[in-house]
């Protein structure tokens, strides 16, 4: 034990009282998850909580309760192991002993011959859960917010009883989905009734009074009263649910992630190994796990999300922020339109459409007032808000509309002379003081501004597709760029519900600068000669969110092939521009047809004679990116080698396994052959040297 | 348009256990209590659809904070009631809850609605007595009110004033007798069908449930008479003599007669009459005896035809002024048959419902009983009386307690 001691652990304690129930003759023992901080601070389990919760449970039996129930403090039952303190593990044996010690405790809630309760009253994640998952009955309160197995997220496992009880408790199908789907598709969460539905819980009670209830429904329990019944677990379709998730798996990740894999074993153990050996099979992947590269970039990469993008590096004093009580948006487009329903709906505010004529004007507003009923129609969205959206969405061919507006985005046709018109337009419309701000993706941001006389009020603001979906936002400083707008763009960015980095004015900014050189490295092996197939599957074993060419497809050829043009007048050596994606990019045709290939685009190539084989594309491509990483960090163009990671996470999905990306490169040895030293320090996304 | 005034009932009542301020729901807010006895209510009757319920009033005597925001309101949202329920908070002190089923037994009998949630809640550790008043700079100047009528226990020192025969020791006999009622009533479970349970929760011992009464206490004449008088160097009132400082809340369930039968509510007490009266702020704790004499004269009835009492323990020379004024002995069997808020407690505002549903329980158990009352002191001089009709009545023309006049 003393060999575990996390000297910086927040301790969940146990708090154990006695409780006399009505209707029960002896008092029930109700333990309490407590780490003496409110629901902001969440529970979890390091060496001290579990050694509390365990002289709790023995305290709590030694009186002969009625009953054992375990519950949580407001909000928040347990969100699972203190993962911070895993990097602080000394060797594979203490990362053994964690599991065990997890495993002990929580056993003696399954073996307990008083019955046990878990009143999951809020939070519950991982080694919660697992708690929750060990005792014998469960309820469940509907204010339950977080409800989840993330392990496989990160690069763990259930590995205190999860994977093992989960599948024995509600199947195996729905097992998969919260040990394997939901952590890979952005960590999924279950929401209470599904997870009563699925039977995690046996009763599913409103918050208002939801201990009371337990206590009561506890007390109809051992009373005899009240009779839970479990549907039967269908044990024969067990193989075929795991095999069918393994390819699945495999399709996807290509076996990047270890600890899908784990956990996919780990659920196969649980059909028939008795639960000694399948805890024992899980403390040996655990502790594996714990000591993967794998895992440290994991964590890493959590860091970056949960702290860093709510913290931007270089972002100037929030004070300075000036409020924005109206946007103006030029052109009516998609993308314009898409910009006007998520700034209507989060800043609350009026946003004006702008664009050439009648027509188009109404269909931008047209298709918000249609996205607005969709999501009505869906349940997503209540009448109320969308009436209040209605009303603030509206459009003009007149930019004398904006004249109060104090935050304009331009979503123009991506030409620098269509935009520098643009703005200088507006400057004789608008207060010198309005932000003007250009969703462009790789035009300069100072020779925009160039030209206008107040140029310090002009930002790059670029999202990514789908604007909705993708959390980046990269805030990008012209040269003459100054504090207060800076500060408006990043606070705007906030109420947008985006993280945002702040990158400096070079061309094409973070993501799709790096994007397109690794992309480059794929056409130029396929220019060569190499088979569209071979260089398509090139990359699967990072375990990327999808293939180059899909994600070619989904950037759409003709913005690629511009913003390669532009990157290639910068850096002329580095970014070549492929005559063949500008054939692929002029015929309009899908590159990808229902995950194959287009044979109607492969005849269009026109192609060397000296292929490439899948490893020597697979090593330009992280070559390239190291070297354009390092010249990046270099220029200035962000903070750290921690905010590249972060927009390739958040914006263009890149996996926790790489930890974005410089994490991969440095343990692959990529970054030292290609550009003579690391990016970050042994041990900060990786294992200790 | 004729209209025809509508016989009330009360249907059913419940109430959370009552705490010593800075007890066991230090950790707890006053809504939680309240908004945990409408849900009881609606629980234990599920033959009542929710939107049926039309009004919620709910009273508390300091409406700041937790017990603020138009509570009858905003308890019924967060009940879980439906969003068309309209609610509305209701104060006249320690008559809080008592005035909330009147005003809605009233607006039933009147037809405006067919059933209503009157209940009423305080948290006197969270919200001491006097928190944040500004009396008026008159009171003083222009000598309306004796300044000391802002302070309960100091009414209840000038009451025995005004009483002299009302002896110490006789206050502290009724307080013994008060608790020893209570602790039998509770070993003979009569009062635990009122109670609903109650999460409670403290930094060093996580959650709990707070299931009886933290104020009733074992004592005697001896540990009695040692108690300080707070109120009065050498005076008679003391915290043994007199309620506590509580922390409670009650929820009832009215409803017009013949909407409870057509619902098959239960019907526990019928509401026969009601009054309310001033008196001297001064001395306050005369107020039941003309509120009272006023609901009895409504009823037609005389004292004689009231076959139980729960009357409001604020202070016991206050109960004992009423029992002397209509010649009622101290220890008559009628009288608060399992004691009242000296042992049990007073969470001001929410206490007038309490009576009712004990008086509720004690009409079942004696069908030979027509008419009971409820009755308490409130503070800057007032009383508030209600009279009961018992439905289980089986048709004696003979009050309880008078059998030996026949």
């Amino acid at each position: 034990m003393s060999a575990l001691a996390a000297p910086n652990e927040v301790v969940t304690r146990a708090l154990l009282r006695q409780v006399n129930v009505p209707g029960l003759a002896r008092p029930a023992a109700l333990i309490t998850l407590d780490n003496g901080f409110d629901h902001t601070k969440p529970n979890s389990f390091g060496p001290g909580g579990l050694t509390s919760l365990d002289e709790a449970i023995t305290a709590a039996l030694a009186a002969d309760p009625a009953f054992v129930a375990v519950t949580g403090k407001p909000y928040i039952f347990c969100v699972g192991a203190d993962i911070t303190s895993l990097p602080q593990l000394a060797d594979r044996e203490q990362a053994l002993e964690i599991g065990r010690l997890g495993h002990r405790v929580f056993a003696r809630l399954k073996d307990s011959t008083v019955p046990t309760f878990a009143f999951v009253n809020g939070a519950a994640m991982g080694g919660g859960l697992e708690l929750a998952l060990h005792c014998h009955y469960r309820t469940l309160s509907g204010g339950a917010s977080a409800l989840a197995l993330p392990e496989v997220s990160l690069g763990l496992i259930p590995g205190w009883g999860g994977t093992q009880l989960l599948p024995n408790l509600i199947g195996i199908p729905a097992a998969t989905q919260v040990i394997l789907q939901n952590p890979l598709m952005q960590n999924k969460m279950l929401k209470p009734k599904q997870a009563a539905e699925l039977g995690i819980a046996d009763v599913l009670l409103e918050p208002a009074d939801f201990l009371e209830r337990s206590l009561q429904w506890a007390a109809g329990v051992v009373r005899g009263e009240i009779t839970v019944t479990r549907p039967e677990v269908d044990r024969d379709m067990w193989a075929g649910v795991l095999y069918f998730a393994r390819q699945t798996l495999d399709a996807r990740l290509h076996g990047a992630v270890p600890a899908a894999y784990k956990a996919l074993d780990l659920l196969e153990t649980a059909k028939d190994a008795d639960f000694a050996a399948g805890t024992a099979a899980e403390d040996e992947a655990l502790a594996d796990l714990i000591f993967s590269e794998e895992l440290r970039s994991g964590l890493y990469a959590f860091d970056l999300v949960q702290r860093r993008a709510k913290r931007p590096a270089g972002a100037p004093d929030r004070g300075l922020a000036r409020p924005v009580n109206k946007v103006g948006i030029v052109g009516a487009g998609l993308m314009a339109s898409q910009l006007a329903l998520l700034f209507a709906r989060r800043l609350q505010v009026p946003v004006v459409l702008t664009d050439l004529d009648q027509g188009r004007v109404d269909k931008g507003v047209g298709y918000v007032h249609t996205q607005i009923e969709k999501a009505v129609t869906k349940g997503r969205m209540d009448k109320g808000t969308a009436a209040k959206l209605y009303g603030l969405v509206s459009g003009s061919v007149d930019k004398a509309a904006f004249a109060d507006a104090d935050f304009v985005i331009e979503a123009v046709f991506e030409d620098l002379d269509v935009k520098k018109q643009v703005w200088a337009e507006l400057e004789k419309i608008v207060s010198p003081e309005a932000v003007l701000a250009t969703n462009t993706s790789s035009l300069s941001v100072t020779a925009m501004a160039a030209e206008l006389e107040h140029p310090e009020r002009v930002v790059g603001f670029h999202f990514f597709n789908p604007v909705a979906v993708l959390p980046l936002l990269e805030i990008v400083r012209g040269e003459r760029t100054d504090d207060a707008t800076l500060a408006t763009a990043f606070a705007v960015g906030k109420q947008l519900k985006k993280s945002s980095v702040l990158v400096s004015d070079a061309p094409a900014f973070v993501v799709n600068r790096l994007l397109t050189r690794f992309l480059g490295t794929v056409f130029a092996a396929v220019d060569a000669g190499t088979p569209l197939d071979v260089a398509n599957a090139a990359l699967d074993p990072l375990g990327l969110p999808m293939r180059p060419l899909a994600l070619l497809q989904l950037v759409g050829p003709a913005v690629a092939y511009h913003v390669g043009g532009t990157l290639h007048g910068a850096f002329p050596d580095r970014f070549a521009v492929s005559e063949n994606l500008r054939r692929i990019a002029e015929s309009g045709q899908p590159i990808v047809v229902d995950d194959e290939i287009n044979a109607d685009v492969a005849k269009l190539l026109v192609v060397g004679d000296e292929p490439l084989t899948a490893e020597q594309v697979r090593r330009n491509a992280l070559d390239a990116l190291a070297q354009e990483v390092r010249l990046m960090l270099d220029e200035g163009v962000v903070a750290e080698a921690q905010d590249i990671d972060l927009c390739l996470i958040l914006g263009a999905g890149w996996p926790f396994h790489l930890g974005g990306v410089t994490p991969y490169l440095d343990r692959t040895g990529t970054s030292e052959r290609v550009t003579g030293r690391r990016f970050l320090p042994p041990g900060v996304a990786s294992l200790p040297a | 348009m004729p209209r025809e005034v509508r016989d009330v009932v009360f249907v059913d009542g419940v109430r959370t256990p009552f705490g010593k301020a800075g007890g066991m729901y230090a950790n707890t807010r006053a809504d939680d209590l309240v908004i945990r006895c409408i849900r009881e209510l609606l629980r234990r009757n599920p033959q009542l659809p929710p939107e049926r319920v039309e009004e919620v009033a709910i009273a508390a005597t300091t409406q700041i904070g937790d017990q603020g925001l138009t509570i009858g309101r905003t308890a019924a949202l967060l009940a879980g009631l439906p969003k068309t329920v309209p609610g509305f908070a209701i104060d006249r002190m320690c008559a809080g809850a008592m005035t909330a089923v009147t005003t809605v037994a009233g607006g039933i009998a009147m037809g405006a609605y067919d059933i209503a949630i009157a209940g009423g809640v305080e948290h006197m550790g969270r919200h001491p007595m006097g928190e944040g008043v500004d009396p008026n700079p008159r009171i003083v100047a222009e000598k309306l009110v004796d300044p000391s009528a802002l302070v309960m226990g100091a009414t209840a020192e000038n009451l025995h004033d005004r009483v002299p025969h009302i002896t110490k020791e006789r206050t502290d006999a009724f307080a013994l007798a008060s608790q020893q009622k209570t602790a039998k009533a509770y070993a003979n479970g009569k009062l635990q069908g009122d109670l609903v349970s109650m999460a409670i929760r403290d930094d060093e011992g996580g959650w709990g449930l707070a299931t009886v009464d933290e104020a009733p206490r074992d004592t005697s004449l001896e540990k009695l008479a040692t108690l300080k008088t707070p109120f009065r160097p050498h005076g008679k009132v003391t915290a043994g003599n007199a309620a506590g400082l509580n922390d409670g809340a009650t929820a009832s369930l009215l409803a017009a007669e013949d909407t409870a039968r057509e619902l098959g509510l239960p019907v526990a007490m019928r509401l026969v009459s009601y009054g309310f009266v001033g008196v001297e702020p001064e001395v306050m704790g005369v107020g039941p005896i003309p509120s009272t004499e006023k609901a009895l004269r409504i009823a037609g009835l005389s004292i004689d035809d009231i076959g139980l009492f729960e009357l409001n323990e604020a202070f016991a020379v206050q109960v004992l002024a009423f029992l002397d004024h209509f010649g009622i002995a101290d220890d008559d069997p009628r009288v608060n048959p399992w004691g009242g808020a000296i042992a049990i407690g007073h969470p001001l505002a929410s206490s007038g419902v309490r009576l009712m549903t004990q008086l509720a329980r004690q009409f079942a158990e004696h069908p030979e009983v027509r008419y009971g009352l409820t009755a308490m002191c409130i503070g800057i001089g007032m009383g508030g009386t209600v009279i009961w009709e018992n439905p289980h009545w089986t048709g004696s023309a003979v009050p309880a307690g008078q059998e030996g006049n026949e």
